[in-house]
């Protein structure tokens, strides 16, 4: 099966968009290109990634050139370029959880999921990361599902954590 | 503005306030290793190979971009500078491939000449390499991303110089990549073709596509008959590429050297310029008859033409129709020259020497196409031309000069100067006033001192017999936006030149590369090779276009009237609005 990540594309959407385009343009008129990054923000917000089409369209609008546009958008981690699956596993790799044994934990959510690190399951389902400290080091190693934080996670507990989830997504789409 | 006071290596110079260190330097005779820098271009301070030491100051910081201040000491040599340098050019050799003997810019290349001025000699560690494809589809421009050292000067030129922000720097660190939109191929973007990132490269990471093969095959092929024709700028400039001295020109030279190469007839471009003149010369004058539409706007350069049709396709209808010199000189040998001479034109090889990588994408674009056949077969850069001179073993600068054959190869001033901004200009005003008033200029006032030089944008309002004619010549896309703009906000023109290339084709992204001790673009370098060319014209008997008997041959003996029906078909052409449509940058990102 194939899981498909709710989108809140619409045609009122890319209108919104513009509106919110020009507002950063104006806010932003000394430098144009400093619009960019509110603007691409808003875009992965909605996709969770930023599409070819997306990035098109806001250099058009913001009047940056569209390799300008790419450079931005592929120089921050914090965007990506290609889909993300419905679940964003991030493992924090930070001091704190790496001490405590979070990389275990990361190679255990790859092996289960068979990903590297960035990549994507082909089901769409799930997208392995690595992070740099969450702000969570006190619950260390840290592990965040979209935005459920995981706390004190072990290698062993990560069958479930997949099993749970792929349960929930199965519920949702059933 | 005040000036400071400062010394580097024990010299005092004095320099203006916002002078970079590097520049102080250079005014004392001291010059600071550089690469990423270009004067030109904005300060992108990343290779870091120009670090010096001040006096006082944490750390060592790069010349380029530091200001001089008053009182300040600088020392450029120090052991711990020479060793940083040295580190900084090994590193950047560790992610390079190590093919210099069969690179394309081999004895060109400003990393080899760091590397070797910077005492590397021998290599210690071999570390992982990127690797990339290269981009090979489009008729005109390569792309290498494997010999890129990051310098970002192609992605200024590009986003600076021509506007057009093709390029841009994708991902980060190690993975960082110069790349258009989307990794596409180069061909599907708005590149124009225009070769600057080549010129500007200090490296191979961009060529032209090579057409060379292609010509020595049909040279040995006893079918084909190959025809000749070479830009004006050609003549201007292909003396450096045999290390002689910019500003001479080479005409007869380039002549017999076609002729040794195995060039069968060897015609001229600047016979077509003169052509160009009399086809876009009357449309001129009719559309100033008829009142438009006005301006009237140059469309020789292919690089402009592929600008506008991408970034300004609501001016489309005022650019003129006429064709450009190469495309109507490939048109008149593909039929005129051979039923003149009983040759099946399909036999016939158009070989075009050009100052200009994106004249190898004019060839093909269809619409330029004569009864099915492409008007110019194959397009030669004059780097290439040079390097087939090479490897036939052909001592250039010491040739016998030769004349060009007939009748396609005779040309006048007025066709010399086509090469230089503001020529074109020149050349039309010259015909031009003959069509209105039925006489010449008088021999002293041939030439339009207004239109000639080199600023970015010269604008004049002539007085022709009453009558006002306001005219603008820029060269440098970005130019080209500033009167462009202009004219949207309702500015008034008759005339517009644009050439996509600073200064003119003699600039041209096919050009010999800028030797050792010069810098790519350099205003002294466009000069002197304009001046060439103006010496040329000077020389001349005949400095205007409809005086060409040639030309006034063609016209009796084959096309009729310019703008009739035969020449109509034959020698003008149509654009279109392309996409994706350009992005220009909004405002210059300095
Ligand atoms: S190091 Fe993992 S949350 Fe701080
Ligand atoms: S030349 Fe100064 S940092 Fe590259």
């Amino acid at each position: 099966m194939r899981y498909q990540r709710k989108t809140l594309e619409s045609p009122e959407w890319w209108q919104s968009l513009d509106a919110y385009i020009a507002e950063q343009k104006e806010r932003n008129r000394d430098h144009v290109q400093s619009a960019l990054i509110p603007v691409l923000h808003h875009v992965q917000d909605t996709f969770g990634y930023i599409p070819v089409k997306a990035i098109n369209h806001v250099a058009q609008q913001l009047g940056v050139p569209t390799a300008f546009v790419c450079g931005v958008a592929s120089f921050y981690s914090y965007f990506s370029l290609t889909p993300k699956g419905i679940y964003t596993i991030s493992v924090c790799l930070g001091t704190a959880c790496y001490v405590r044994g979070s990389q275990a934990v990361l190679d255990e959510f790859c092996r289960q999921i068979n990903c590297r690190p960035g990549e994507s399951t082909p089901d769409g389902l799930f997208t392995v990361h690595e992070a740099r400290c969450l702000g969570a080091c006190g619950q260390a190693p840290v592990v965040m599902v979209n935005d459920v934080v995981y706390a004190r996670v072990t290698p062993e507990q990560v069958p479930d954590i997949i099993a749970q989830l792929t349960a929930e997504a199965q519920a949702e789409s059933a | 503005m005040s000036d400071v006071t400062l010394t580097i290596d024990g010299v005092s110079a004095t320099v203006p306030r916002g002078t970079t260190i590097m520049q102080a330097a250079d005014t004392v005779g001291i010059r600071i290793p550089r690469l990423c820098y270009h004067p030109r271009l904005s300060i992108e301070g990343a290779c870091r190979v120009c670090v010096v030491e001040v006096e006082g100051a944490r750390n060592l910081v790069a010349s380029c971009h530091y200001p001089a201040e008053d009182g300040m000491v600088v020392r450029t040599h120090t052991p711990e500078i020479l060793q940083l340098r040295r580190d900084i050019v090994e590193l950047l050799l560790d992610n390079h491939p190590e093919d210099c003997n069969t690179c394309e810019r081999d004895g060109n290349c400003e990393l080899q000449r760091l590397a070797y001025a910077t005492g590397i000699r021998e290599r210690l560690f071999a570390g992982e390499r990127k690797h990339y494809e290269k981009d090979n589809l489009g008729p005109a421009i390569i792309r290498d991303p494997d010999k890129c050292i990051l310098c970002g000067r192609c992605v200024r030129v590009c986003g600076e110089i021509q506007e057009v922000g093709c390029l841009g720097q994708v991902n980060r660190g190690f993975k960082t990549v110069v790349m258009p939109a989307h990794d596409a191929p180069m061909v599907e973007t708005v590149c124009t073709g225009c070769g600057q990132c080549v010129n500007v490269c200090p490296t191979a990471a961009f060529l032209e596509k090579d057409a060379t093969a292609d010509l020595m095959k049909a040279i040995e092929d006893p079918e084909m008959i190959v025809v000749s024709q070479m830009a004006p700028s050609v003549r201007a400039a292909i003396g450096e590429a045999f290390g002689e001295a910019p500003g001479k020109a080479y005409e007869g030279e380039i002549y017999a050297a076609m002729r040794r190469i195995g060039v069968d007839y060897v015609f001229d471009t600047q016979f077509s310029a003169d052509l160009t003149i009399m086809e876009e010369g009357a449309e001129f004058v009719k559309k100033l008859a008829e009142g438009g539409p006005l301006p009237n706007i140059t469309s020789c350069c292919p690089t402009w033409v592929k600008y506008c049709e991408t970034f300004h396709p609501n001016l489309l209808h005022l650019l003129s129709t006429a064709k450009s010199p190469m495309s109507m000189q490939g048109a008149m040998v593909k039929t005129y020259w051979a039923e003149k001479m009983g040759i099946d034109p399909s036999r016939i090889f158009s070989l075009a020497v050009m100052c200009c990588t994106c004249k190898k994408f004019e060839a093909t674009r269809p619409e330029l196409f004569v009864n099915g056949l492409p008007a110019v077969d194959r397009v030669l850069t004059t780097r290439e031309f040079a390097w087939l001179l090479r490897n036939y073993g052909i001592d250039f600068t010491h040739l016998q000069p030769e004349e060009a054959d007939n009748p396609l190869g005779e040309s006048t001033g007025a066709g010399v100067i086509f090469g230089a901004t503001g020529g074109v200009t020149e050349a039309a005003l010259r015909t031009a006033y003959y069509l209105l008033f039925q006489k010449d200029l008088p021999a002293d006032a041939l030439n339009f001192e207004q239109v000639r030089g080199l600023k970015g944008v010269r604008e004049a309002t002539l007085d022709f017999e009453g009558t006002a004619v306001r005219l603008a010549v820029v060269h440098g896309l970005s130019n080209a936006n500033e009167v462009l703009d202009r004219l949207i906000a309702g500015g008034e023109y008759h005339w517009i030149e644009v050439m996509g290339c600073p200064g003119g084709c003699v600039g041209g992204g096919g050009q010999p590369y800028a030797g050792a001790n010069a810098v790519p673009l350099d205003e002294c370098l466009l000069a002197q090779r304009a001046s060439a060319l103006y010496n040329l014209d000077a020389a001349r008997e005949i400095r205007c276009s409809h005086h060409n008997p040639s030309i006034q041959r063609l016209y009796q003996e084959y096309l009729g009237d310019p703008l009739g029906h035969k020449a109509h078909e034959l020698l003008h052409t149509y654009y279109y609005p392309r996409v994706p449509m350009g992005v220009r940058p909004q405002e210059a990102q300095v």
